[in-house]
């Protein structure tokens, strides 16, 4: 049976896969919020009458 | 497909030490400098004739305190060697390298960026234009230039600080007018006495960076004779909103009082020069013009807010 190679890849530490878990976390969140944001914008922006305006 | 798995090779590696937090990143921001940049954008906000729709308007304020902290983020990037050597900057996280320096300059770029745009889209082009000059004018004009070149670094450099309730005003306006620019001059004549209050007790700080403060370059004597000068020249312009007819004679009677006692202790700072009570003196002055331009701009902010708030009761009753 041949040798498998395995690649050389770096193995994140605990504290480095913690933070960047924190980090994708973060990022979700403003991501997210960002999104419902502009929404809400463009609700505001529209006005009232966004739910009778012709198609 | 040698070339897919060497780039996946290079994100491994550029990722694998990181230790960065989210807090580290908002750390980047300097939340306490954004924290005043959203109460004078609010005030700038509030003397506009026009009423800001309040989801725009918060929208809006969110832009520029993100390009408040954006200006920041690239500040830390340009500023990591400096603030290395200074006690109060060393434990920032690009310094205390808890994040990479180029991270911050990506994270700064990104949201300067982001905030400009967000703000235009939101507000107006106006509001937006003003907001990248300010990060322009912080990052590069104040960071990149002045700071390390001349003594007048943070005189001409407080113009971004006292740019704020300028943008406010256009995301409500659309317009840039004389009570807005009114403010502006209050926090760019405020700003010199402040941090030069705080360079007479951080001289040595200053020095070992190789920061040109007035207390260094000029000497604590001339820095003195400075502060008590834009002291004698802030007082009478804290009364121009009330003159205006923007501020009531409330607020007129606040500013004139906390005006005088702000020139009594730039005058204490410069009679007091040596010993521990001189430092304490500066210190003192410090912290007052905190207190100083925070009651003059809620004074206005709280005026105008109990206005509207009144005009929408009377509307609904």
């Amino acid at each position: 049976m041949p040798e498998q190679h395995e690649p050389d890849r770096i193995v994140l530490s605990p504290e480095a896969l913690k933070s960047r878990r924190q980090r994708n976390i973060a990022i979700g969140v403003a991501v997210g919020f960002f999104a419902l944001l502009f929404y809400v914008v463009t609700i505001a922006k529209v006005g009232p009458n966004i739910l009778s305006r012709p198609f | 497909m040698s070339m897919i798995d060497e780039s996946d090779d290079l994100v491994a590696t550029s990722f694998a030490g990181s230790t960065a937090t989210p807090s580290d990143y908002l750390a980047l921001l300097k939340p306490r400098v954004m924290s005043l940049v959203v109460f004078t954008a609010v005030t700038g906000m509030l003397i506009a004739p026009s009423r800001i729709d309040p989801v725009i308007g918060f929208a809006s304020l969110l832009a520029i305190a993100v390009g408040a902290g954006a200006s920041g983020a690239l500040n830390m990037w340009y500023d990591a060697d400096i603030d290395t050597v200074m006690r109060r900057t060393k434990n920032r996280p690009v310094p205390a390298g808890r994040l990479d320096k180029n991270d911050a300059l990506g994270f700064g770029l990104f949201l300067s960026g982001m905030s400009v745009v967000t703000l235009g889209v939101v507000a107006n082009w106006l509001a937006a234009a003003l907001l990248a000059f300010t990060i322009f004018f912080y990052a590069v004009v104040y960071t990149m230039w002045l700071k390390r070149t001349t003594p007048q670094n943070i005189v001409i450099g407080g113009a971004a600080g006292a740019l704020p309730p300028v943008v406010g005003y256009a995301a409500a306006t659309g317009d840039i007018s004389a009570a807005s620019l009114v403010l502006f001059a209050i926090i760019f004549v405020w700003t010199p006495p402040h941090f030069w209050a705080l360079a007479l007790v951080k001289a040595e700080d200053y020095h070992r960076a190789g920061i040109p403060m007035l207390p260094n370059v000029a000497g604590p004597d001339r820095c003195r004779r400075d502060i008590l000068l834009y002291a004698v020249l802030l007082a009478p312009l804290g009364l121009a909103p009330w003159l205006l007819g923007f501020a009531s004679l409330g607020y007129g009677v606040l500013s004139g009082a906390l005006g005088l006692l702000l020139v009594l202790l730039a005058l204490r700072v410069y009679r007091v020069r040596t010993g521990p009570r001189a430092d304490r003196c500066a210190l003192g002055l410090f912290g007052f013009s905190i207190l100083y331009l925070t009651l003059l701009f809620a004074a206005i902010a709280g005026e105008r807010a109990f206005a509207i708030l009144l005009a929408a009761l009377s509307f609904h009753a």
